[in-house]
């Protein structure tokens, strides 16, 4: 599967699935996507890039333990719902802010971030585990 | 109470925690000051409580509230009267001079700030279980100091003893705490109420319950494990494992008063009945005399005092089982006197060990002139556990005698065991001030040497403190002893404490027959340890001996319910999973004639009324052609690899089937979870060095192959009995009506997951990562054994 071409056109492919993951991920609210399915995408493009490039490379690459970006994530997701104590309203209800920038109206709320906490949580563990199956990594480890 | 009040005891609960995350931060600045700096707080915290002093000695309660579930009632509530206050008084203070001691003992120590930290989070734990009010709340603290303790008595990790005295007082103190929360819950069930102030107001309602048994056994359970009653009595010399300080705080003042505060906390409600008297004067007793043995078959100073103490619990609940109004006053002069004086030999043993290096009083002789004020702090204390007059002890010991004479045989039983109990602390207490400080002086492993200020602070302000209250009686009867007595009994007790002698009376000839007894146990104190240690010789087993058969016994135990439940073999696994999944598809459908009404037996033989076919596009057509392919290439495939693949494009069918039947986000993430798992089992493969091929053989084909079919089957007969119903759409109509101006969003899927329903999924994400460790773990493990023995510590290449 190492061929010249997989590896010279496989970073554009992650690139593009990166994005496009992210995309899936913030438009999950009203449109079909969401952060788990964003963080597949993510994943999938790291097996991808790891497939490609082998697993030292994509380690250089992403400068995080993947490990510790699913550990953000239920950090964030978590934290993400403590924000409604400072209103004094359960946990984990939901805070709607709408920003006027110009022309358009962007949405921020809790809900969001409680995505993409879930968003690192699947990139990161899936990456990890990817990451650490493959034959290459075996001196890593 | 005003909010003032409020915010005061809730700082009183939570300053303790933060000081104590903030020490090992406070000690690497502060260095070798961190101990003057951090006894400030329990020394504020002191002068704070002292505040309440007025309203408490009028009599008077203060209560402090804070919602925490209101949904179910439990409430933060901590309350003050004259018994917690005498608890959080003793803790706070000699707690000041603990952290202040432990600055000193251990300066120089790399980890002396995490130890700081510990020895303020145990107190902050001791005094929120004295001024708890919820029996909640108690338990909350309670295992709170079973755990801060832990963590104080293994704190040096390193050595074996050291853990295994933290697991021993860790496991038998929980087992009391399990005991507790049964206890609170049962109580709570019966009188409809977590508070014990409201549950004081009850009366006899508790002891009058046909559950009365059954409450009481709860509690005294948890009583007896945490104030090392006998025979739960062994965890805690063992727990002498620990540093000097922890010694001092915990089993003087501390910990292992959490068990004797909660029987005089529950005396109004389940004391006075004959149970509970029997059953605390016989363990009391018990334990009074086999502590008091246990001390003089030793020879190491920290021991003998270990023992002791469990002598003086002993003492403790068997004042409490008595329960007349001089065994209370006595109960509670006592815990104050045995506080300071056991507080203050505790600290008086670290300075010794500290200026000579050894502990073994046949070792020391004639420190006296070497370290005089240390001499002076161990005869201040010891002088007030002979209970010799002018020192608080003495009223102690006066009062527990005089509630006692009378013509009944069984008060005669308990004197004479009081008598006896005392006479041997008291010659303990002569061993410990004489035997190390007079007569000629020995070579000792250090130069012997006077112990810093901060470790000399606390023995001669505890003594001088035992001596204070031993000369104003007045006060010590009146501000302490009517106060406390009086929230135990919940009435007024008043203070007759006096220093003139009596001679006609016969409580002082008893005390006279006490100190005489005492002198006599110390002259004798070698030929009676030699005969105690030919004793337990001869016995051969003790309690500590059955606890490690027992702890044994259930690893052993759980090894081999794990060997057998557990035993490795992924194929067997996989077998029996997939065999309980059959069973679980098919028991159901066949016991509630599922399969008749997919298929009713009329019908039977004749197809055309089953065999329709659906109307359906040919796109359609060709994606379950597709499907239909790759489920064939599984089979037909003749490598491991060409079967990875093939179930990819059976995958990839399945999602074009979610997306053509609208449910794009299904189908989104079958697309992926298919690539993934693609790559993943293909990476699984390489790593595993399977061979190409399968090399089974043919029965666990054949065997597998009908497994496969069967929960095939299962599935799909069970989709189309779903099928066959109507949904109970009213659920979905809900969310789909809701989702928009609820919760903002358009994506019911995505709504419910990180709106309707986020907590759980907050919970599976969690979920997600743990597996995630678990595999990696697992990973390396296996990576461990294969490789080289120890793998390098990881360390991340810095980035190009």
């Amino acid at each position: 599967m190492n061929t010249v071409i997989f590896r010279t056109i496989a970073p554009l492919i992650v690139a593009v699935m990166l994005v496009f993951s992210f995309y899936v991920c913030l438009r999950g609210h009203n449109e079909p996507g969401g952060g788990f399915i964003g963080g597949l995408i993510a994943a999938s493009a790291i097996a991808v890039f790891g497939m490609a490039s082998g697993v030292q490379h994509v380690r250089e690459a992403l400068k995080v333990e993947p490990l510790a970006i699913a550990g953000f994530g239920v950090f964030l997701a978590a934290a993400s719902g403590l924000l409604s104590l400072f209103i004094r309203a359960p946990f984990m209800t939901s805070i709607w802010l709408y920003l006027d920038i110009g022309e358009s109206v962007v949405p921020l709320s809790t809900p969001l971030f409680f995505d993409l906490g879930v968003y690192f949580v699947v990139f990161g563990t899936l990456s990890s585990v990817a990451l650490s199956l493959d034959g290459d990594s075996e001196e890593d480890l | 109470m005003g909010p003032s009040t409020q915010t005061g005891i809730a700082l009183v609960a939570v300053a303790p925690f933060l000081a104590a995350m903030l020490a090992p931060l406070i000690h690497r600045y502060a260095g070798r000051f961190s101990g003057w700096l951090l006894a400030a707080i329990p020394a504020a915290i002191f002068v704070y409580l002292l505040s309440f002093a007025d309203i408490v000695i009028g009599g008077g309660q203060v209560a402090a509230q804070i919602e925490w579930v209101p949904a179910y009632d439990l409430n933060l509530s901590f309350f003050i009267d004259g018994l917690s206050m005498v608890f959080a008084l003793t803790i706070s203070g000699i707690g000041t001079l603990i952290v202040l001691y432990s600055g000193a003992y251990l300066a120089g120590h790399p980890h002396q700030g995490r130890f700081l930290g510990f020895m303020l989070a145990f107190m902050g734990a001791m005094l929120g279980l004295v001024l708890a009010d919820s029996l909640l709340v108690l338990f909350l603290f309670w295992e709170l100091t079973s755990v801060t303790s832990f963590l104080l008595i293994g704190f040096d990790h390193m050595r074996q003893a050291a853990r295994r005295g933290a697991i021993q007082a860790l496991v038998i103190t929980n087992i009391g705490g399990m005991f507790l929360l049964a206890g609170a819950i049962a109580v709570q069930q019966l009188a409809g109420s977590w508070e014990m102030s409201a549950l004081r107001a009850m009366g006899d309602l508790l002891r009058d319950h046909a559950l009365y048994g059954l409450v009481l056994t709860c509690f005294l359970g948890a009583a007896f494990t945490k104030s090392a009653q006998f025979p739960l009595h062994f965890w805690l010399p063992n727990a002498m494992e620990a540093a000097t300080p922890v010694s001092a705080f915990l089993h003087s003042a501390t910990m292992v008063q959490a068990g004797i505060y909660l029987l005089a906390r529950l005396n109004p409600v389940l004391g006075g009945t004959s149970a509970w008297m029997g059953l605390l004067v016989a363990f009391g007793g018990v334990t009074l005399i086999w502590g008091a043995l246990g001390a003089l078959k030793q020879t190491d100073l920290k021991q003998m005092l270990a023992q002791t103490t469990i002598a003086s619990l002993g003492l403790l609940v068997l004042l409490i089982g008595l329960g007349s109004d001089a065994a209370i006053g006595a109960m509670v002069i006592y815990f104050v006197a045995h506080a300071c004086y056991k507080a203050g030999l505790f600290m008086v043993v670290g300075a010794v060990d500290h200026g000579t290096g050894t502990r073994d009083i046949t070792g020391l002789s004639g420190l006296a002139d070497k370290m005089p004020v240390t001499f002076i702090g161990a005869a201040l204390a010891a002088l007030s556990m002979i209970g010799l007059p002018l020192t608080a002890g003495y009223f102690a010991k006066e009062e527990m005698y005089l509630g006692l004479i009378s013509a009944d045989w069984l008060s005669l039983v308990v004197l004479i065991v009081l008598v006896a109990g005392n006479a041997m602390l008291a010659g303990v207490a002569l061993l410990v001030m004489i035997r190390p400080f007079l007569g000629e002086a020995l070579p000792t492993p250090k130069a012997p040497h006077e112990a810093p200020i901060a470790m000399l602070a606390g023995p001669m302000l505890l003594g001088a403190a035992g001596i204070v209250a031993g000369i104003l009686p007045d006060w010590l009867g009146q501000d302490v002893l009517a106060p406390g007595a009086g929230a135990i009994l919940q009435r007024e007790v008043d203070s007759h404490l006096t220093l003139a002698l009596d001679f006609s009376a016969p409580v002082l000839w008893l005390s006279a027959l006490t100190w005489a007894l005492g002198i006599a146990v110390y002259r004798q104190a070698d030929t009676i340890r030699t005969l105690l240690r030919r004793f337990d010789n001869g016995l051969g087993w003790t309690a500590d001996t059955v606890f490690d058969i027992c702890m044994f016994g259930l690893i052993r135990f759980s090894g081999a319910v794990t060997r057998f439940l557990h035993h490795g073999r992924l194929e067997l696994y996989l077998v029996l999973l997939f065999l309980a999944l059959a069973l679980a598809l098919f028991g159901p459908m066949l016991a509630w004639g599922g399969l008749d009404w997919i298929v009713p037996a009329t019908d039977l033989g004749d197809w055309s009324k089953r065999l329709v076919l659906p109307a359906m596009q040919p796109h359609e057509w060709g994606v379950i052609v597709l499907a239909i392919a790759g489920l064939l290439a599984v089979l037909a495939a003749p490598t491991r690899l060409i079967a990875i693949l093939s179930m990819g494009v059976q995958g990839a069918a399945l999602a074009l089937v979610f997306l053509l039947f609208g449910a794009p986000d299904l189908a989104f993430t079958q697309l992926m979870v298919e690539v993934l798992s693609v790559v993943i089992l293909t990476f699984v493969m390489t790593r595993l060095r399977l061979d190409a091929r399968d090399p089974r053989p043919f029965e666990d084909w054949a065997r597998d192959g009908t497994i496969a079919v069967v929960c095939g089957a299962g599935i799909s007969l069970l989709l189309m009995l779903v099928l066959n119903g109507t949904l109970d759409t009213r659920l979905s109509d809900l969310f789909a009506a809701t989702s928009a101006p609820i919760a903002h969003g358009h994506n019911i899927v995505n709504v419910i997951l990180v709106d309707y329903r986020g907590f759980d999924t907050l919970g599976e994400i969690s979920v997600v990562m743990g597996a995630g460790i678990a595999i990696l773990a697992l990973l390396r493990r296996r990576k461990r054994g294969a490789g080289t023995p120890e793998p390098a510590p990881r360390t991340r290449k810095a980035a190009p």
